[in-house]
């Protein structure tokens, strides 16, 4: 800290004039705009090349993009449509016996079977949860919480779709390039897509649910089924995640239910920065290798990736990604007083 | 033919009477003002005709259909927009983007919304051409910032706005000058009266009477949810039970 001086912080240009409507002026202007959605783009296309030569973190980049899908269904849910959903593992589960069950009696191709069993899978993943709609906040998330343990009792008690020891032989990506790229292209087609639903007219009025949702219905509109669409998206993404992974392990079970995908991606979108969709990709490009490199402490893994998160939260509470894009568009230069 | 009837309305929170009985009719073109002390059921009447809660007894007919029992929405896209007491915005978004929404509804789609450029035109034009006529300045920043920065004269328009984007047949106003200052309700009377003469149908409830009596030419009072009296606004303030309502009666209990 300086004396006599004050850190002054101005918002550039191109920020104010770009919040909301675009007035581009020169290339500079547009390379600013595009250089961090290139970085993350042209980094996770690169990826797979770079780690070429490590084919165990070929597979922790697909487990990145796995989460990257389920934290930005509980970023959209939660930060767009006002719904805290711990059902991650719902969609996971739903998508990967789906995917499973086309493969094995339909003999669908994976790259098939997944867009499929992610639509038919996002289909009744909202019809289950179509009872629960109107509730919010912390008894939406208790509900949904519920839904994959519910899942994981049905099918151990009739032992359906080979009980507890899942499906097995289910057909792998017979090219390990095309395996990776397909995921990888999906993720990002999915975050901008995402991205710009949110700023059409449809999305103003996915998040005025949020804000204000007897508004919404004095503007005549239902916002029952304005939220089903909403949540269709989101199980849209957990589904793929799912049916991805089926085919991924050529094996679908009950692990698919496990608490792992409805925890992540909430703690990945707590790091990354909720709010903006690329914050949960951020936290889970961040999170998920680093909790494969604590695989080494075993159990005490929990522990160090619980202080990480701690220590996020108290010192970054906005969340990484919110609070590099706000500097980023600042100018600071000290000033005297 | 009345416009909207209200028939034998009554509301009861468990063993509370809100709304007791309550008669009423309204013509094509009208204004009707709403008055009662604090807590006498003007916003429970309002929230019954418009849905947001479901009546216990009676029958509200709205261009000949009984709209009693049904979801607030289907209301609202029948014709009946409300403005709240306590302003809803979408605080959030821009103000001029908290329009967008009640354009992008069915209502505003089939009959084009305000001034029917809601079907073709860009929506975002219209949220600010709207907007200047409830008087946000149209060429200052104010309609490009936050609701929820915004003070109460400007939400309170909002609310306005919001119901106009969705081309109103019966406008219900809840309050829409209460907080305001009165150069701020000097400029909201012209606009109730543009409406009205426009076509729009306007119930008001109100406590600023000196500004009720300005627009509306028929006042009914409510008291602890029974309706009192019906009349021109010099009738109304001579009975002696409205007195009663808002004074207390002589000699006390």
């Amino acid at each position: 800290m300086k004396t006599g001086m004050r850190k002054e912080r101005i918002d550039r240009g191109i920020k104010v004039r770009s919040d909301g409507i675009y007035a581009l002026s020169s290339w500079r202007e547009m390379s600013y705009l595009m250089a961090p959605r290139a970085l993350l783009v042209g980094g996770l296309l690169l990826a797979p090349l770079i780690l070429h030569f490590f084919p165990y973190w070929q597979k922790v980049l697909l487990i990145v993009c796995i989460y990257a899908l389920l934290s930005m269904a509980f970023d959209f849910l939660a930060n767009y449509v006002g719904l805290v959903c711990l059902g991650g593992s719902f969609f996971v589960g739903v998508g990967g016996y789906g995917a499973a069950l086309l493969n094995k009696y339909l003999h669908f191709s994976p790259f098939l079977s997944i867009p499929v069993a992610a639509l038919g899978g996002a289909a009744f993943c909202t019809f289950l949860l179509l009872p629960c709609l109107p509730l919010r906040g912390v008894y939406f998330a208790i509900i949904t919480l519920m839904y994959p343990l519910m899942m994981t009792r049905i099918i151990e008690a009739f032992e359906l779709f080979g009980g507890t020891n899942g499906m097995m032989d289910i057909a792998g990506f017979a090219n390990p390039w095309a395996e990776q790229y397909f995921l990888i292209i999906s993720t990002l087609v999915f975050l901008f897509a995402l991205r710009r639903l949110a700023v059409e007219d449809i999305g103003l009025v996915i998040r005025g649910i949020k804000d204000n949702d007897q508004s919404v219905r004095a503007s005549g509109i239902n916002i029952t089924v304005v939220k089903a669409q909403a949540l269709f998206c989101a199980a849209f993404l957990g589904c793929f995640a799912g049916a991805y992974l089926a085919h991924m392990y050529m094996w679908a079970g009950l692990s698919m239910f496990a608490l792992d995908f409805s925890i992540i991606p909430i703690a990945a979108t707590v790091v990354g920065g909720g709010g903006c969709l690329l914050g949960a990709v951020v936290g889970a490009i961040l999170l998920v290798p680093l909790s494969e490199a604590l695989r080494a402490f075993g159990p005490l893994r929990i522990v160090s990736y619980s202080l990480i998160l701690t220590v996020v939260i108290v010192i970054k509470g906005e969340g990484l990604l919110n609070y590099l894009s706000r500097k980023y568009d600042q100018f600071e230069r000290w000033v005297e007083i | 033919m009345a416009m909207l009837t209200v028939k034998q309305l009554s509301k009861n929170f468990g063993g509370v009477t809100a709304l007791n009985d309550i008669n009423f009719s309204i013509n094509k073109g009208e204004i009707l003002g709403v008055i009662g002390p604090n807590g006498s059921g003007k916003t429970t009447l309002i929230n019954c005709i418009t849905g947001f809660i479901k009546a216990s007894a009676g029958e509200i007919i709205f261009n000949g259909r009984n709209i009693k029992g049904m979801q607030p929405y289907k209301i609202v896209n029948l014709g009946i927009c409300r403005t709240f007491q306590i302003m809803r915005p979408y605080s959030s978004m821009p103000a001029y983007k908290n329009l967008i929404i009640p354009l992008y509804g069915p209502r505003a789609r089939k009959t084009g919304g305000w001034r029917g450029g809601g079907r073709h035109g860009d929506r975002n034009i219209i949220a600010l051409d709207l907007l200047e006529e409830v008087g946000f300045e149209r060429e200052s920043k104010v309609p490009y910032k936050l609701a929820g920065t915004l003070p109460t004269g400007y939400l309170k328009r909002l609310e306005l706005a919001r119901c106009l984007a969705l081309n109103p047949d019966l406008l219900i106003c809840d309050e829409v000058f209460s907080g305001l200052s009165m150069s701020e309700i000097a400029s909201m009377v012209p606009l109730i009266e543009k409406l009205n003469k426009s076509g729009v149908t306007i119930i008001m409830i109100e406590h600023r009477l000196k500004e009720l009596f300005k627009v509306a030419k028929r006042i009914m009072a409510i008291s602890y949810g029974d309706k009192i009296i019906e009349g021109s606004p010099t009738e109304v303030m001579a009975n002696e039970k409205v007195k009663e309502a808002y004074l207390g009666s002589e000699g006390g209990v």
